[in-house]
Formats: C-alpha cells, structure tokens, sequence
C-alpha cells in the first residue's frame, strides 16, 4: 500500500474529526468555559491564599493565573482525550466505529491517525484559551506561541491514547462517568497544574511522589517550559516515554487478535 | 479454477462457554446473490463480524478472493464492501461528507471519489440529497445510502447483515431489488442475511443457520426437494424444527 494511500486516509480522518468539530459548536465553547472558570474565578479567590515563589521557567514573581495557566492548557487537552475517548465508545455501541475499523488500512494507522485528528482539535481550543487568557495579562513571549506547539503535540497526544486506551476497556457507554471520577479529577488535582509540586512536598511526602508520577504533570510542565520557549529535559522525555507506553497499550486494546475487543468478543 | 468471492472453512466462535458459530463452512462465488437464513441469535452477525474481521477467528479459515481474511487482511478487506445491521452513518454530517469519508478510509483520491460518489448516489437515485445533513432522511433513504458507501470502492463481494430490518414494505422491496440488479449487472458476489423468508426468491442461493451450525445450503428447489416440502418457508421450519 503507497504512501498517498496513507495520507488520504489521514486526511479524511482528520476532516471528519474537524467538520464534527465544526457542527458541535457547544462542545468548542464547553471546551472553553470550563478553564475560563477556573482562571476567572478559582484563580481570584485563591490568588491570596496561595502564594507562588520563583520557579523555573518563571524568572519572577508571577500572578497566581499565569501559574495555573499551563495547568488549564492541559485541563482541555484532558478533557478533549476523554471526550474523544467517550465518543469512540459511543461510536462502537452505536456502530459507527465498525466502518472505520474494517478499512483495509492498517488498524494501528487509523487509530493513531484519529489520534492526531483529536490532537488537532485541542490545539485549536487551546489556541483559543490563550487568546482570551490574554484578558488576564497571561502573555507568555510571542516565540512561547510557536515553542509550545511540540509539547502539545505530544502531551495531547499522551492523553488522547490514555483515552483511547480506556475506551477500548470501557464496555458500555454507561461505565464511562466512572472514568471522570476515578481519571480525570485524580489525574487533575495530583499533579502540579494548581500547585507547584513543593507545595504539596511540604504536607505530604507520598503524595508528593504521586504528583511527581503523574503522567499529567509531566504534560503540565511540559507546557510550562515551551511556553516560555525552555525545554526541561526530565519533563520531556518523561513525557515521550508515557505517551508511548499509553500509545501500545490503546493499539493492543484495539487488535483483533489480543486486545480488550478480542476478549469482549469472545474466542 | 474460479477463485471463489468468499471462502469459509469450519469456522467456530465462543462467546464464553456459549458457542455462537460451530463449524461453519460455506462459499460464494463471484456474481452469486445467497441469501444466509437465520432466526435471530442463530449467528449471522457474529460471522460478519469474523468475516470483516472486527474479531479474529480462532479456528477454520476465511477467504475473501483468496485472501486469508486473518493473516493477508489488507488484500482481504478491499474486495469487501459492508452494510452493517445497525445504522453506522454519522448523522451530524451531511450525505456527501459521509461519504468523502468513507473514501478516504480506502485511499481514494478526492477527484475520483466525487465521480464515485455522483455515480453510485444517482443510481439509488438520491443525487439531490447530498448535501443534506443524514439526520434528515428517513429510515430506508439512510439505508440506501449506507448501500451506496458500501460500493464506492467498488468491491467484489457485498455483505449486507439484515439490511432491510425496521423499513416499511416499500423501502424493503426498492433496497433487495437494487442489491439483485447489481448482483446480475456488475458480476458482484452478495451475502444477503436475513430472517425474513419473503425475501428470498426462486432459483436463489439459500444458506439455512440456526443456533451457530448451517443446517443446509444450496438452491431454494434444491432445499425444498431434499427437505420434502413445499416451499423455502416449510424447508426453514422443518429443519430449524418451529412448528406450524
């Protein structure tokens, strides 16, 4: 199978995934809303109780909002992985998944081409949060716009194939509010997009461990350092190694032959 | 030697300890229409599944055109063209966003797809409808859509899994009758599964399912005579043993 096979079927992978995109204008603005809360809100109340230090990248004492304003980047990613996630179990219960997954392409290549499709569309959002977030003075320098695009190239794409992963061991459509609670809000609040990982050191050591491996910090600091055009090598390859291994995990979830359909299918 | 469009060989699935498909062989060739008879539960769906491979069989082989569905799948599933039994349209976008869509699944280029697309639209005779959203047709216009997709890339071997359930008569009668046409006109091997018997017709190839095992197959004056019955109807209650 050629190449230009390989790309058209990226393409119109990555079409579908942003006309839907485009016909579900509420999920664009939820997408937005849900952080705009956050920084307008959360960030002013608690911009008094919770003082924040230099810390790399920062150079200087810097406003409660433009720390958890990576911290809020990513959220959207999250939560763009888990609604992805969400609407491949939809899709599957609803059979709309089949047309694609009986394609003679390759199954691994669709699945990380609907990735990247997913990917494409949260930095759209995220994209349009850092406009609006310059409302709060939240002006990363103008090269931190173009250094931040890798890391969230790769951070929506840990996050899209952690979702992935867990769609393919979701049976019903039902099971997945499990997963906000139990995912989402752990992944959220044990990492250090609300508070620098000293902070919770100082209360508890083993939580502090826990936020320190939280894949999702490493997607949050990540973003951090590209915003302001740094690169934090731990970070970095912390993040590529988490991103592979939840990539494996979502493709073997999906094979015929040993993933979590091959089990709900029976033998 | 004809190549047959579709090779099973002693196809067996559990789901479990409950056995969906046991021993299941059968073959079509090309140009064939064969109707797979079966109540509901008696396996239809679940051999679908293996043949397009959203499962893998575990046991007996598959053969599209020669291929081996499970080790040379990207051969295998390119001759195939899929109308599943539940609705599998995206129904917030448009006819022709579907179906651009589908194309690009199998690697057509953009150019060729919209002659694909014009073609196969205007003979189910809905090229008015293409730019309108899917959640606006009714149910038996969906389903000739889905038809139309099914053979954009033009495949060799049809496989419809009760194509027709939930349409009112009307609908029912334009979709088989379409599907027959296409059958005769372009050489396209068919699997039709169904448990509605009025669809089948005289001198049609018949494969009778019930409870995973195929009871028996052949022509409908074939099933009869060996069955000492009547008509197709009669045969399928005899050998699924429903008493009349």
């Amino acid at each position: 199978m050629s190449l230009i096979i390989y790309l058209r079927c990226f393409n119109g992978i990555v079409l579908r995934e942003a006309l839907r995109f485009v016909h579900q204008k509420e999920r664009f603005f939820s997408a937005l809303v849900r952080p705009l809360v956050w920084l307008g809100i959360f960030a002013a109340g608690f911009r008094s109780v919770l003082g924040v230090s230099i810390i790399p990248p920062y150079e200087t004492y810097i406003p409660y909002e433009v720390y958890i304003a990576p911290g809020l980047i990513a959220m959207i990613q999250l939560f763009n992985g888990m609604q992805s996630s969400l609407s491949m179990v939809y899709d599957r219960e609803m059979g709309s998944m089949k047309t694609m997954l009986v394609s003679p392409i390759p199954r691994w290549f669709l699945l990380v081409s609907k990735l990247l499709a997913g990917v494409f569309v949260s930095i759209l959002q995220v994209y349009a949060f850092l406009i609006i977030a310059s409302l709060w003075d939240i002006i990363p320098p103008v090269s931190g716009y173009i250094t931040i695009l890798p890391a969230l190239i790769i951070s929506g794409l840990m996050l899209g194939s952690l979702g992935m992963f867990l769609s393919s061991a979701i049976k019903q459509l039902e099971n997945f509010a499990g997963v906000m609670n139990f995912v989402i809000f752990p992944m959220f609040f044990a990492s250090s997009a609300l508070y620098p990982l000293w902070k919770i050191e100082e209360t508890s050591e083993w939580l502090y461990y826990v936020c320190f491996y939280n894949p999702f910090t490493y997607a949050v600091e990540s973003i951090r350092f590209s915003l302001y055009s740094q690169i934090n090598i731990e970070y970095s390859i912390g993040i590529i190694i988490f991103t592979l291994i939840f990539l494996f995990l979502s493709i073997l979830g999906y094979d015929p032959s040993r993933g979590n359909l091959q089990k709900k299918a029976g033998k | 030697m004809q190549i047959p469009a579709l090779s099973i060989k002693k196809v067996s699935h559990n789901f479990g300890d409950f056995k969906a498909l046991d021993k299941v062989s059968l073959e079509i060739k090309p140009g064939d229409f064969t109707v797979l008879l079966g109540l509901n539960g008696a396996g239809k769906t679940t051999l679908y599944s293996l043949i397009t491979r959203l499962y893998n069989n575990n046991s007996g082989s598959i053969e599209i055109y020669g291929y081996n569905v499970r080790s040379q799948s990207v051969n295998a599933l390119k001759h195939i063209g899929v109308v599943f039994q539940q609705p599998t349209l995206d129904l917030d976008l448009s006819v022709s966003e579907n179906l651009n869509y589908h194309s690009s699944l199998h690697g057509i280029s953009k150019l060729d797809a919209s002659e694909k697309i014009i073609k196969e639209i205007t003979r189910i005779k809905m090229d008015d409808q293409l730019k309108k959203k899917v959640r606006s047709l009714s149910g038996g216009q969906r389903r000739r859509v889905e038809i139309a997709r099914a053979l954009i890339h033009e495949p060799k071997l049809l496989l419809l899994d009760e194509p027709t359930v939930g349409l009112d008569i009307g609908s029912r009668q334009l979709i088989l009758n379409h599907v027959k046409t296409l059958c005769k006109k372009n050489k396209l091997a068919v699997l039709w599964a169904t448990h509605l018997i009025d669809e089948i017709d005289k001198g049609e190839k018949v494969v009778i399912i019930d409870k995973g095992k195929v009871l028996d197959s052949g022509d409908v004056e074939k099933i009869v005579k060996k069955t000492k019955t009547k008509n197709i109807r009669e045969a399928f209650n005899k050998l699924v043993g429903i008493k009349t």
